[in-house]
């Protein structure tokens, strides 16, 4: 008995092309075993990796005061927090390898310098407000910039951004209200929040990436549906909704241009320092050779526990 | 308000966003509807002490999970371990309160100040040799084996006893060990699976998680032995005496060890108590400093 024929004339690949934009254009999704050009399955599986480093090494600054969370409250939610990161984290590389990619090979690049993450994890967290601050600022970009990604062409990278970002603003949400209570805890505890909000704020404006007149890529990310809105927007959309949260809270942003310009309804703000963020992302902030080295370290050094993992299931496999 | 929240109250709003992920993982308000009375013929002082031998245990191994926090060998394993470490910190917190709330707050009210919730007073404010835990959680982590063995030893224990304390007539104990056997359920067998996993992968693991094992076992040593409190209170059915979980505790990592292919180390002799009354190595006052660091520096801060 011969087995069935199961190939199928090739589709051209015009026709293929024609179903894939129209599907874009439609606002439905594609999902993995969907034909995609090549182009779109490249630069998705470049921002997703990006993505998912970034919650991986973001995990590193705040977690960097777990064991001293100055209380079990304080504590249990950063625990919770971190935790989340890396459950986003795994979610991410799981969309990735959607894609034909390979976590571990992702790793690879990451620790090796051949993928990106977020320069706004290579700063340090020198007091306990900078973990109210990234859970204000960082989480609060994240934010605005993954939001629109739950409408992204990408079926299951935008399931997986549903997600996260229920959960983003609720750390957003935990961040600020540690800043609350500061405030109105001690004259110390007020100088540590208004001195992570002068570190901080700068490079958080850095998180929408370079201005829309830099950024080459943006043009065909918009066109294929996995980007929605330009930097520049976002950004703008990130400083207006912070205002407002600054005055709440009491604290200065450190910009003295920051205006209110009352025709277009839209806070306007100084110049960022470009130069900083092309040294930062490009490996040369404070923090760099730090969080890599920790990845590295948690890699290699825990090699033989991923070998173990392997052999054990190999040898149970039957 | 928020920055004044005790763990009680917390629990009043478990079911809201912030009462759940306060305490990390789904919490469903233990102590609700539960009597808080200390039961008559008990000794508030020897409850505390109590609470706070079972409480130190679950902060101080919560703590050394933590460390791996960022440097595990895989992202699972983040998850797994922040999981195990969140459910500890809240058995911990429940303990610690409890102890507060009969008056059991040792020297730390002479530094923490009145806004400072008891369990905080507790945990941030006693010095190492207030503390009542024992050396099997103390110790350093070591490799992955190694505090995967330990995890395994700690949860089996620590099942054990929570498992009998469901019936202590004291009804706040009763609800804390009902929620934490669950817990404990899924620790002992996460712990279990990696056991069996290095015990029987390679070479190098099955050598690491030996290794592991021989450091971890002399740690049991006083781990059964009863402090006068805990004969106390095992006497007049509040507490469980450790000793009665001995011979469970050594069938369950007998077996696990035997299935992982490792060789059981011998059994240690019983040991008199030491953690439990305040003795401590320098580990414990390492791993403090690091804790109550922060807290100490700003002791009129609410955070």
């Amino acid at each position: 008995m011969s087995a069935p024929t199961l190939e199928r004339p090739a589709p051209d690949e015009a026709a293929l092309q024609e179903q894939f934009d129209a599907t874009v254009s439609a606002e439905h999704r594609i999902e993995p075993r969907d034909w995609m050009p090549e182009g779109y399955r490249k630069t998705l599986v470049r921002q997703i990796a990006q993505h998912a480093h970034s919650e991986i090494i973001g995990m590193q600054p705040e977690g960097d005061w777990l064991l001293a969370a100055p209380s079990l409250r304080r504590k249990a939610i950063l625990l919770a927090k971190v935790q989340d990161e890396a459950g986003h984290g795994l979610y991410l590389y799981s969309a990735a390898e959607t894609l034909g990619a390979d976590r571990a090979d992702l790793t690879d690049k990451l620790i090796e310098g051949r993928q990106k993450y977020s320069s706004i994890f290579n700063y340090p967290t020198l007091t306990y407000a900078d973990v109210g601050v990234i859970g204000w600022f960082v989480d609060g970009a994240a934010i605005c910039n993954q939001v629109p990604l739950c409408r992204s062409s990408y079926g299951p990278y935008a399931r997986a951004m549903i997600r996260i970002c229920k959960e983003e603003s609720f750390h957003q949400r935990q961040g600020y209200e540690l800043l609350m209570t500061m405030v109105r805890g001690t004259d110390e505890q007020r100088a540590m929040v208004q001195d992570a909000v002068d570190r901080w704020w700068w490079p958080s404006l850095m998180m929408f990436g370079p201005p829309d007149d830099d950024s080459p890529n943006s043009a065909q990310s918009m066109a294929w549906g996995i980007k929605r809105h330009s930097n520049d927007e976002l950004r703008q959309r990130y400083v207006d909704m912070s205002v407002p949260q600054a005055e709440v809270l009491g604290v200065t942003l450190p910009d003295p241009e920051l205006t209110y310009d009352e025709a277009s309804g839209h806070y306007r703000f100084g110049a960022i320092d470009w130069s900083e963020f092309k040294r930062v992302i490009s490996g040369d902030g404070p923090m760099n050779a730090v969080r890599i080295a920790r990845r590295r370290a948690a890699r290699d050094d825990n090699a033989w526990v991923r070998e173990a993992a392997t052999a054990y299931a190999r040898k149970h496999a039957s | 308000m928020a920055h004044e929240e005790t763990v009680y109250e917390a629990l009043d709003h478990a079911h809201s966003d912030e009462g759940h992920w306060a305490f990390g993982t789904g919490f469903d308000e233990p102590l609700a509807g539960v009597d808080t009375t200390v039961p008559e013929g008990v000794d508030p002082a020897d409850l505390g002490e109590y609470c706070l031998m079972l409480g130190d245990d679950a902060l101080v191994l919560a703590q050394r999970l933590t460390q791996w926090i960022t440097n595990a060998p895989e992202l699972e394993e983040e998850v797994a371990i922040g999981n195990i470490a969140l459910d500890l910190l809240g058995q911990a917190r429940l303990l610690l309160a409890r102890a507060g709330s009969v008056g059991v707050l040792g020297r730390s009210r002479e530094r923490a100040t009145e806004s400072i919730p008891d369990e905080d007073a507790l945990a941030y404010f006693r010095d190492p040799d207030e503390f009542r835990c024992t050396a099997l959680v103390e110790a350093e982590n070591g490799d992955f084996a190694h505090t995967m063995l330990r995890l395994l030893a700690a949860a089996t224990v620590r099942l054990a006893v929570l498992a009998r304390l469901r019936e202590s007539r004291d009804p706040v104990l009763a609800a804390i060990a009902a929620k934490g056997v669950n817990e404990l359920t899924y620790h002992r067998d996460h712990a279990a699976r990696w056991v069996l996993r290095l015990g029987d992968g390679t070479e190098e693991s099955h050598r690491r998680a030996q290794a592991g094992a021989e450091a971890v076992w002399p740690l049991l040593a006083d781990v059964f032995s009863a402090t006068p409190t805990e004969q106390r209170l095992a006497a007049g059915g509040i507490a469980v005496d450790p000793a009665e979980v001995r011979g469970e505790v050594h069938a369950v990592l007998t077996e696990v060890l035997g299935r992982a292919t490792l060789t059981v180390p011998g059994w240690p002799a019983d040991a008199p108590p030491r953690g439990r009354l305040g003795e401590h190595g320098p580990e414990l006052a390492e791993l403090l400093d690091e804790l109550q660091g922060l807290a100490r520096e700003h002791p009129a801060a609410t955070w």
